[in-house]
């Protein structure tokens, strides 16, 4: 990173009287800041001078990472670029989010990742980190320029939007890519399997009539996959995941040591394919909201550690590719916002418990567990966020520039109140020309 | 009734009312004009984004026969091939000053998306796989006319259940207005899960046939998917075609309906195809009646006229 090019303007901040998730746990402490790190953790220190953020009744801790963010930049700005994307992932708390290649052009190589890590610098609100395709074009048929991409900064290696289907050329990534030290992503839905399928297979797709897509697509991917897992030996996450019995593999499979993490999306743990009756396609994604058996087991899976990560898969659509029948709109929510607020909604996390699976677990995964995902200690670069975990809110406004987000109109339970980035805030003070930002 | 999108959200009562004011159409529609001033000066648009020749035809006969006019948007030559939204397409159709879209769309839902983008009554015409709740009407309404009542009607449900938009309007409209329903199918053409739907389902049409007042058989739909589902069209007669056999097994009064078009052969044999018990023609006159019935009541016809 290149932070000395930024126009950097040390400051002093004082995070008082908040929760902070420190070295030896949760522990009630105030937060010094000075030139981008942290510099003192302890009770009752003197303001000096400092700008104060008043964090009683909040959690402090490491800003949040994303595994999993759409920023549509190069190639489809009418819906997000990385300006208007990072700024809704500060808003939401993270810090670092992990662009996935799916652009236009995709980011299969080199030169294409650090454009999207540059303009994430640019931008200035969170670290962009560019993930990069497996396969070249994201066709699925040779590998990507996985060499050029591991020099750009390339950690997270994916053709999310598409399952790798074909096992050799997996196996051959996955041999690559972990002898560079990376991680294969994978966007687990078998083609055949979910054919030209909308939305989960099960009773209310039989009741619409409309062609759905069994739990089976993924767990034969994801079965699959990890077979190649203890052939290669190459660290293995699967995306969004979504259904119960994908879960149990991912379960026996750690057991078995292999090295293997997992996701979930807030709106996979909040919704289930009841909503899909309406037909209302602010609903539609890949994979689909599955059944509440699903979501029960999501949940469970979150708290006791088989899934690693909350990765939003924020994936902004225009109006009028969402304003169409179900069948025929783009697939994708919108959610970085509110990712903390729809966890803690659904699942009740504790203060330790969300901090490790929205930020050191994803952080780890991501390869940026250097500058990220860090206990509150001082010496450590000040990526921090301030969440108020018990206020009510109903979402009605995103600084996404897309707004097909399912929350928009819910009660939410949990709000982030500051984010900041190596010392400098981000979301909820003195953002930018000390203005207060929304 | 603002619009007339599902038969699976009707009552009984809103069913019974159109099935009585079809009845008053049949009737007029065997009058040597068979016309009535019901809708003078409405304009009805039909916008069947999804090929379709008999339910448009129909529609369009039964906006005439209440005199109202008709304006009709026809896919293949229009502006969707250049990019147009549907969105924008129904907008533009509305503000041409249409009073009520009769809408078919190959997409599930689509009916409703325009119901939200418009200010007059949307009729479904057949969205998808999901609905079709005319086709349901006048099916009601030949077995109406035919028994008398459905109260009691033993009707199977045979063929492509699980691609059928006919079919899932009709197990609603027919469990509503007291029926048994059966589906019959093989299994890659049932319906993945049938929870809560007031049907029994089973893969033999033998074993069914005895018991059944009607049986109700589904078009073979070879352009859906293209994806093999059965082994053989030869098979597939030999298991649930409707033949002169099975005709023959069932009750004297049993009829066999068919919502058309029929594919000889394969699902309905010729010879019961032109059974006088095979009551497929009718159904296509009291199409007109019924769809004469849906838009004299979404339009707040005068009864009295």
């Amino acid at each position: 990173m290149n932070r000395e090019e930024d126009e950097y303007v040390p400051q002093h901040f004082l995070i008082s009287a908040g929760s902070v998730f420190a070295a030896q746990g949760p522990i009630a402490a105030d937060v010094r800041i000075r030139n981008g790190v942290i510099a003192e953790v302890g009770a009752g220190l003197d303001p000096g001078g400092a700008d104060v953020i008043d964090a009683a009744g909040c959690w402090v801790g490491p800003g949040l990472v994303d595994l999993h963010v759409h920023l549509r930049e190069p190639g489809e700005e009418h819906k997000e670029d990385v300006a208007s994307g990072s700024a809704a992932a500060a808003a939401g708390g993270f810090t670092a989010i992990v662009a996935m290649p799916n652009t236009q052009p995709p980011i299969d190589s080199g030169h294409l990742a650090r454009f999207v890590a540059e303009r994430g610098r640019q931008a200035g609100r969170c670290e962009v980190i560019p993930a990069g395709c497996i396969s070249e074009g994201r066709g699925g048929v040779r590998l990507a320029h996985l060499d050029e991409l591991w020099a750009a900064g390339v950690r997270v290696f994916t053709d999310d939007g598409d399952t790798v289907a074909d096992a050799g050329l997996l196996r051959r990534a996955m041999e690559y890519i972990a002898q560079l030290g990376g991680v294969v992503a994978q966007h687990a839905i078998d083609p055949g399997l979910a054919g030209a399928g909308f939305m989960h297979e099960g009773i209310v797709s039989s009741r619409l009539g409309m062609q759905g897509i069994p739990a089976e697509a993924e767990e034969v991917i994801v079965a699959r996959d990890l077979s190649l897992v203890r052939l290669t030996g190459s660290r293995y996450h699967v995306q969004h995941l979504s259904s119960a019995g994908a879960i149990e593999l991912v379960r026996a499979a750690k057991d078995a040591g292999l090295p293997v993490t997992a996701e979930v999306t807030p709106h996979h743990l909040m919704f289930d394919h009841e909503v899909v009756a309406t037909t209302d396609s602010v609903y539609k994604m890949m994979p689909p909201l599955r059944t509440a058996d699903d979501v029960a087991a999501l949940r469970a899976a979150l708290r006791d550690g088989t899934i690693d990560a909350v990765a939003t898969d924020h994936a902004p659509h225009a109006a009028h590719e969402k304003d169409v029948p179900f069948e025929h709109a783009a697939n994708g929510v919108t959610g970085l916002e509110w990712a903390v607020a729809a966890v803690l909604t659904t699942t009740d996390l504790d203060m330790a418990t969300l901090f490790d699976r929205m930020s050191v677990r994803p952080a780890h995964i991501a390869g940026i567990g250097d500058r990220h995902g860090l206990r509150v200690t001082s010496g450590a670069p000040a990526n921090l966020v301030v969440i108020d975990p018990t206020t009510e809110t109903v979402p009605t406004t995103t600084l996404s520039q897309s707004t097909n987000s399912p929350y928009l109109g819910e009660r939410l339970r949990g709000a982030v109140r500051f984010t900041m980035l190596d010392g400098r805030p981000t979301h909820g003070v003195a953002a930018t020309h000390g203005a207060v930002a929304p | 009734m603002r619009h007339f999108l599902s038969t699976e959200t009707a009552t009984h009562d809103e069913l019974t009312s159109l099935l009585d004011d079809a009845d008053a159409f049949v009737e007029v529609l065997q009058r040597p004009i068979p016309k009535v001033p019901a809708l003078r000066g409405k304009t009805v648009a039909t916008l069947f984004f999804e090929a379709s020749t008999r339910t448009k035809m129909s529609f369009e006969k039964a906006a005439r026969a209440l005199s109202a006019d008709t304006m009709s948007f026809a896919p293949g030559t229009s502006s969707l091939k250049k990019g147009e939204s549907l969105k924008d397409t129904v907008l533009t159709i509305q503000a041409m000053g249409v009073d009520l879209m009769v809408v078919r769309h190959e997409a599930t839902g689509a009916p409703w998306r325009v119901a939200e983008w418009a200010v007059v009554p949307v009729v479904n015409a057949g969205d998808g796989a999901h609905q079709h709740p005319t086709q349901a009407l006048l099916d009601c309404l030949t077995l109406r006319q035919h028994f008398g009542s459905l109260e009691g009607l033993r009707i199977g449900i045979v063929g492509d259940i699980r691609h059928s938009r006919v079919a899932r309007s009709d197990i609603h409209a027919f469990a509503i207005l007291g029926a048994e329903v059966t589906l019959i199918a093989p299994p890659t053409l049932q319906p993945l899960d049938v929870t809560g739907w007031p049907v029994a389902m089973t893969s033999s049409l033998d074993e069914s046939l005895t018991e059944l007042d009607a049986v109700y058989v589904l078009r073979v739909q070879a352009e859906r998917g293209g994806a093999s589902v059965f082994p053989s069209f030869a098979e597939y007669r030999q298991r649930f075609g409707m033949t002169a056999a099975r005709l023959a097994v069932m009750k004297p009064d049993a009829v066999v309906l068919h919502p058309g078009p029929m594919v000889r052969g394969i699902e309905i044999d010729a010879d019961v195809a032109d059974s006088p018990r095979t009551l497929v023609l009718r159904q296509v006159a009291n199409g007109v009646a019924v769809r004469m019935a849906v838009l004299f009541q979404l339009l707040g016809g005068d009864r009295h006229e």
